[in-house]
């Protein structure tokens, strides 16, 4: 299971997803996603496993409720438009308690708008992209060992949190071909899913569902969702730390963004200047905590996103009162992606 | 003595919240009454639709996932995919099935998904407060078209069991009412049809059941049963429009 191969960020995701014991997975196909569904649709059937390809994103979120409330790990994947037509399931899916793995490598918009690296869908995944008031885990990966370690991770924390989880990434960490190396599903300990449905047998009944309407029943469950997302910004934080110890700046970045402002951070070590790199992980929770603890020390950070200022909100409530958050972002499109020289460029004029 | 009428096991001993002279509650009844006759309310999963039917829950004493508005196809088989030993079906009404949900059930029906579709036609959207459907017939007055139904503007009523006939993936398609006892005989007899494709692995099975709406119809209980016989059996013919066992 060590060798190393050389796969796309994509097929990472979808080996990442068979590893982790998913056997059922519906899609509808939507570029820069469709190496998901296409190894999918090779592989499962030989698992004895369920690929569909339904006639909407509508249908996929739906199918993935179905399955999750019979209890099996099942996954969708879209982009752009098609993850906005899934909100409704999505939040049908919090509101039922319901595990599920949802891939978004998104595009960019608003509307059709483009297929190129896109981070503007932070605000969509993070705060609840659907209607309620609720929130799912968004993990967002940055290479492709990433995209196969995060999924797998994904499935668990779907199953332990009976919540849906994001998986975000995006073109460059989606079709870029990289070193992987595959390992085996973590022996995680899960908790039984004594709440899927089954049959009821001599059992009594279960109902999945998402409607309370006696009194004070949907208050009592939503205070028990937000109770979930409380122990989620305790537990399961996920940050990278790089050379923030000594730093004077510290850049803030995620998902593809991280990997140019990486480059750009190791130039401006070179040029001697003090600059870390704070990394967020899961985008929620936000490692709101790590961003507090650097800035006790180091008053400056530089968020860098790929759209025109969506985390850096998170990243000013999360930083020390008297710290300065600067941002330099671009909306997405062909021929915008920043250079690691162009990054650089604002790490000097913000230093 | 001999008990000759009782409750159907797969139904719960609790009153219904449905209006006095709504037929939702009696094709509860017979969709029950197929469970049990196969005998398989153990293994039987309901996909509740968002509708006055809503609390399929409540009513029925088996497994339920409840579906957004329309999407109960789509659930149905996520749960029928994962679970293929187990008995599956959606119950909807016609502005969840034939309005916003028409994309998912013609899809799942085209898949021949092994589940059965109880599909509830009474002309109106009940829960929200009788507004205008799919299948409001030519004419009728309702809360959105409160001149009648404009077929010009806004169609013909659709004619759910006859469309679902012609799709390969249907194994069995039939439109039942049970505004008189012989009809609720029939409609009875082909619920049970449905449910015995189901459980014989033969396909997908759909049943459409004319139902009364007498709140949102304005009228008292006996005139919307009655209006069922007339207005709604001239235009929604009662039959068996595929039966895949007799082709
Ligand atoms: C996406 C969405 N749109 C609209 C609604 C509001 N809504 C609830 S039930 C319903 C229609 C119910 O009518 P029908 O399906 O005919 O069932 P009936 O109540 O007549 O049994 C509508 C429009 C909703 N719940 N979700
Ligand atoms: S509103 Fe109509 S469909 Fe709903 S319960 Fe009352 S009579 Fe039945």
């Amino acid at each position: 299971m060590s060798k190393r191969l050389f796969v796309k960020g994509n097929e990472a995701v979808a080996m990442a997803a068979v590893e982790a014991g998913c056997r059922y997975y519906f899609g509808y196909p939507i570029t820069p996603q469709s190496d998901i569904p296409e190894y999918l649709s090779r592989e499962l059937p030989k698992l004895d496993g369920e690929f569909i390809q339904a006639e909407s994103e509508i249908a996929s979120i739906n199918m993935l409720l179905g399955a999750s409330a019979a209890g099996v790990r099942a996954m969708t994947s879209s982009s752009g438009p098609g993850i906005s037509l899934k909100q409704e399931g999505i939040s049908y899916m919090s509101g039922s308690e319901l595990p599920g793995v949802i891939v978004n490598i998104s595009r960019s918009g608003p509307g059709l708008g483009g297929i190129d690296a896109s981070q503007a869908d932070y605000f969509q995944s993070v705060k609840g992209g659907g209607h309620g008031g609720y929130h799912i885990i968004v993990l967002a990966p940055s290479s492709v060992q990433e995209m196969y370690d995060l999924t797998m991770l994904a499935f668990d924390l779907a199953d332990i949190y009976r919540m849906p989880v994001m998986v975000l990434g995006d073109s460059v960490v989606g079709q870029m071909k990289e070193a992987l190396v595959p390992h085996k599903r973590p022996e995680t300990e899960l908790p039984p899913k004594d709440w899927a449905v089954r049959g009821k047998g001599d059992g009594e009944q279960r109902v999945v569902k998402s409607l309370y309407l006696g009194d004070g029943e949907l208050e009592a469950h939503n205070w028990k969702l937000h109770a979930k997302y409380l122990v989620l910004k305790e537990e399961e934080c996920r940050w990278e730390d790089y050379e923030t110890a000594d730093a004077e700046l510290v850049v803030a970045a995620f998902g593809s963004a991280a990997r140019i402002a990486a480059t750009a951070v190791i130039m401006a070590r070179e040029a001697g200047m003090k600059v870390g790199l704070l990394r967020p992980i899961t985008l929620f929770p936000f490692p709101e905590k790590a961003f507090f603890n650097v800035t006790q020390r180091c008053k400056k950070v530089l968020d860098i996103e790929l759209n025109t200022g969506q985390m850096v909100e998170d990243v000013r409530l999360s930083v020390v009162g008297d710290a300065e958050v600067f941002f330099y972002g671009r909306p997405p499109g062909a021929g915008s992606l920043p250079t690691p020289e162009e990054l650089l460029e604002q790490i000097k004029k913000y230093y | 003595m001999q008990q000759v009428f009782r409750r159907p096991l797969s139904l719960k001993d609790v009153q219904t919240h449905f209006c006095p002279g709504c037929h939702h509650g009696t094709i509860h009844r017979l969709v029950a009454e197929a469970i049990d006759e196969y005998g398989v309310q153990k293994r039987t999963i309901g996909i509740a639709s968002v509708g006055c039917s809503v609390f399929l829950y409540s009513y029925f004493n088996i497994d339920v996932v409840e579906s957004p508005h329309g999407r109960a196809p789509a659930v149905a088989t996520g749960v029928k995919r994962a679970k293929p030993d187990s008995i599956v079906f959606t119950y909807q009404g016609d502005g969840d099935l034939a309005a916003i949900g028409t994309s998912e059930i013609i899809h799942a029906a085209n898949r021949g998904e092994q589940i059965t579709v109880i599909f509830v036609n009474n002309t109106t959207y009940g829960m929200t407060g009788g507004q205008m459907a799919p299948t409001t017939l030519v004419g009728q007055k309702t809360s959105t078209s409160p001149y009648g139904r404009n077929q010009a503007k806004d169609g013909a009523p659709l004619r759910m069991a006859e469309l679902m006939a012609q799709l390969e993936g249907v194994a069995f398609s039939a439109r039942v009412a049970v505004n008189t006892s012989r009809n609720l005989f029939e409609a009875k007899k082909q619920i049970k049809n449905a449910f015995r494709y189901q459980v014989e692995g033969k396909g997908f099975s759909f049943i459409e059941a004319l139902s009364a709406c007498p709140t949102n119809w304005g009228m008292d209980p006996l005139r919307a049963n009655e209006r069922v016989g007339t207005e709604m059996c001239d235009y929604f013919k009662l039959g068996v429009f595929k039966n895949v066992e007799n082709l």
